[in-house]
């Protein structure tokens, strides 16, 4: 069994993202289970998608520790998800902070180089990407672009080309190319370095 | 067969229309939504009538009219949705159907998205209903049908319900072939129809013998069996729902017995061929203890000597979801095996920021809000609040949701926290679709009872907070056509309120003189601000705003007086982060710099 887990904010766009992997694996005979948030946390809350993909799954939550990967679309968040993330596992960590709206209110903020130093401390198998660098101005194709970074690192156990079907089935065709070249840009991106 | 990947609430719509189901009514709900959502996406050549209904009573009942002649009918809601369609069912069941009946009634333990934790496998007890509850999308659409083929096998509704984690979890479901679509024979009328003291007593004890056929025909079903039953030891586990996933994933093959209960009423001689030889059974299910005290009542009965663990015993958690580990340990301690979560060395982590959910940037409710607060400032004033993403707008710094209750329940608290108050101002806030649903009934009892409050509908046009779903308001049907929008403003003059006052939120100065005018007249005033909800302006977008930072003097007026999520402070300057901001440039209005600027140029204030 595999487990991946996204975790972000509400609106930077995991629900797809798992579905983008769910479809990946299922094109490649495996079968796949994901749990969402959905709803009131949403509205800019914590939000996190399970996705477990293998010949026979139970539940659809992975447990603590058992994640193969975690791709964080946000450092806070990364670090609040980190308990998931498997001994040796590889986390992949779009450096931007998307800060609290309660965070100038006093108390509620936070330096994003400190998670990102905690990070680095504790997780062997770490990539960090820039996501202004990442998606540009296509901030929308974070999501994607993150996706393309873990599936250049071949974590997945199926290969890159079974997302680049699965954007052609699930990605509405005016979105179509920006998502390709966002997928493109982060899975080269593993390449290079 | 085709494998397809589906999301529970896909699943049971898929599975519904592949039971040939003709008619399917709702209101939206989280988690339920999705589900009338994908049969109307589904409805090739609208051979299915598929209506957003204007609350949960009026869906059943229009489903029960539809099942009276003969046709499938599904219902959809949440939890507490069933308590506003109670009334409806509880006597449909006497009554009974023709067609097959489901209520689709998803529950939300944790709760993600609800005001309570109840559990309808209750609901199903006490409106004395069969019930099934699916642990996965692949059950949930199989039962679907299943569902239709019992309720018309007894004539009787029944109710499918999911939980969160299967509503809103994707599975790889196999699909199967359609069943056979059957013409619905049309009503014909009858005396069982209406229903009279004589025909209860009559269908009551017809009933009670029915839940007794169910509990023997529950026994045989395939969602409802037992694993392991050549353990060894004296020990066995039950579960039903995702907490059976859990168990399983814990499980090694054959360590010990485990049931699967998926139905009420529950399966009596499965369970009693389960429980012998055992010493010991471990029950694990969320929210209340249904199978637990089912099995506590069948050893009672039989003069059983196993001891029940779960919820009861302090051996489960009473309230909230049911985690993986909470059900892992629960387990492991229960077979006396090694703990399999160990916690680690990590070093502690940074104080992490807490994210409580907060109206979206460009909310047209923050801007109403404000022009609330700002125009009653040094008034005293209680705020009532409703049931909609505007609840929201209790989080610091709005801070103007003083009561919150359940759907339309603002406008009627207000009326009794105004009998005591007479001297202070009340407001009631409510959405449109709320106010469909049932704030009407509210401001009748306002009028009528001459009581002075101001009722602020927050109209956006669309039901935001379940996803932006039509209602009479907006005159968009399920069915693709348009009909005639209900107007709020009609609806609340001809219910006798003369003191209408409308204005656009995101007009703060037409907004704070409409809500003064309001403030300075006596008895039922209704304050209409009408913007519609962001999400409804994509490919839309007006300009954005950024700041000057040579302008911004530092003094986070903007940031601690609006709480919008696209404005912050970066080294004591504040800041918009370009892709969060909608343009509502209330932040712009509030700035005493003006140094807020539109990108599309000018200045809003």
């Amino acid at each position: 069994m595999f487990n991946c887990m996204i975790a972000g904010v509400g609106g930077q766009g995991t629900v797809l993202a798992s579905k983008l992997i769910a479809a990946a694996a299922m094109s490649r005979g495996f079968n796949a289970r994901t749990a969402e948030t959905i709803g009131m946390a949403q509205r800019g809350g914590s939000v996190v998608s399970h996705v477990r993909v293998g010949a026979e799954i139970f539940s659809p939550v992975i447990p603590l520790g058992g994640a193969d990967l975690l791709i964080a679309f946000e450092p806070a968040e990364g670090v609040r998800q980190l308990k998931y993330l498997s001994k040796g596992g590889l986390m992949v960590v779009c450096e931007n902070a998307v800060k609290p709206a309660s965070g100038a209110l006093g108390g509620n903020t936070y330096d994003a180089g400190e998670m990102l130093a905690y990070l680095r401390a504790s997780v062997s198998n770490l990539i960090t990407a820039n996501g202004a660098e990442l998606a540009g101005e296509n901030i929308k194709t974070l999501n994607v672009a993150l996706l393309g970074i873990a599936a250049g690192s071949g974590k997945f156990p199926f290969e890159a080309g079974a997302f680049e079907e699965a954007l052609q089935q699930m990605i509405n065709p005016r979105f179509l190319e920006m998502n390709i070249k966002a997928f493109e840009g982060g899975k080269n991106r593993w390449t290079i370095h | 067969m085709a494998k397809k990947l589906l999301m529970g609430n896909e699943a049971i719509a898929l599975g519904a229309i592949r039971a040939g189901v003709r008619v399917v009514t709702g209101y939206p709900g989280t988690p339920s939504s999705e589900v009338l959502e994908t049969v109307a996406k589904n409805n090739s050549g609208g051979q299915i009538y598929v209506e957003w209904s204007v609350n949960e009573k009026a869906a059943l009942e229009v489903a029960a009219g539809a099942a009276y002649s003969g046709a499938r009918a599904l219902v959809t809601m949440k939890q507490v949705g069933l308590n506003v369609a109670s009334d409806p069912l509880m006597s449909l069941n006497y009554v009974g159907v023709k067609g097959g009946l489901v209520l689709v009634v998803a529950d939300d333990p944790g709760p993600i998205s609800s005001q309570t934790e109840q559990d309808t496998r209750r609901f199903a007890g006490f409106a004395k209903l069969a019930l099934f509850d699916p642990s996965s999308p692949e059950e949930a659409y199989e039962m679907a049908a299943y569902a239709f083929a019992h309720s018309e096998r007894y004539g009787r509704p029944v109710i499918l319900r999911p939980t969160t984690r299967v509503c809103h979890s994707c599975a790889s479901v196999e699909i199967s072939p359609e069943i056979a679509r059957r013409t619905p024979p049309g009503f014909e009328k009858s005396s069982r129809w209406t229903i009279f003291p004589k025909l209860v007593y009559e269908n009551h004890q017809k009933i009670e013998d029915e839940l007794v056929r169910a509990r023997v025909e529950f026994s045989n079903m395939s969602h409802n069996f037992y694993t392991g039953g050549n353990a060894a030891g004296k020990k066995g586990i039950a579960a039903g729902g995702v907490s059976y996933a859990y168990v399983r994933e814990n499980l090694k093959e054959d360590e010990c017995k485990l049931l699967k209960i998926s139905t009420v009423p529950f399966p009596d001689a499965l369970a009693l061929k389960f429980l012998d030889g055992l010493e010991e059974v471990l029950v694990a299910e969320e929210l209340d203890p249904v199978i637990e005290d089912e099995l506590v009542r069948l050893c009672g009965v039989n003069g059983i000597s196993a001891k029940i663990l779960g919820k009861r015993t302090g051996h489960m958690p009473r309230a909230g979801e049911n985690t993986p580990e909470i059900v892992a340990n629960a387990v492991s301690a229960f077979l006396g095996n090694a703990k399999t979560v160990s916690p680690d060395g990590a070093p502690e982590p940074p104080r992490l920021p807490v994210r409580p959910p907060v109206l979206c940037a460009g909310c047209p409710h923050r801007a109403s809000f404000h022009a609330v607060k700002e125009a009653v400032k040094g008034t005293p004033a209680v705020f009532s609040g409703d049931i909609g993403c505007y609840t929201l707008g209790n989080a610091q710094p709005l801070d103007m949701v003083d009561t919150c209750l359940c759907m339309g329940a603002g406008v009627t608290v207000a009326q009794g926290l105004q009998r005591m108050a007479p001297e202070v101002l009340h407001f009631a806030f409510i959405g449109d679709s709320t106010f469909f649903h049932s704030g009407i009934t509210g401001i009748v009892n306002a009028v009528y009872n001459q009581t002075d409050i101001i009722v602020a509908v927050l109209d956006n046009s669309t039901t935001a907070m379940t996803g932006s779903q039509p209602h009479p308001g907006t005159g968009v049907t399920m069915m693709g056509g348009q009909s005639e929008k209900i107007s709020i403003e009609k609806v609340v003059r001809a219910l006798g309120v003369s003191e209408v006052y409308k204005a656009d939120p995101l007009d703060q100065k037409a907004a704070k003189e409409a809500v003064r005018g309001a403030a300075a007249q006596k008895g039922v005033r209704v304050l209409l601000f009408e913007s519609p909800c962001i999400a409804l302006l994509r490919g839309k977008e007006k300009p954005k705003y950024k700041i000057n930072p040579e302008k911004c003097t530092g003094c986070t007026l903007c940031v601690k007086k609006l709480g919008c999520p696209a404005v912050s402070m970066e080294s004591r300057k504040a800041y918009i982060t370009p892709g969060l901001c909608a343009g509502c440039g209330l932040c712009a209005g509030v700035c005493p710099a003006k140094a807020i600027l539109s990108e599309g140029g000018g200045q809003n204030v």
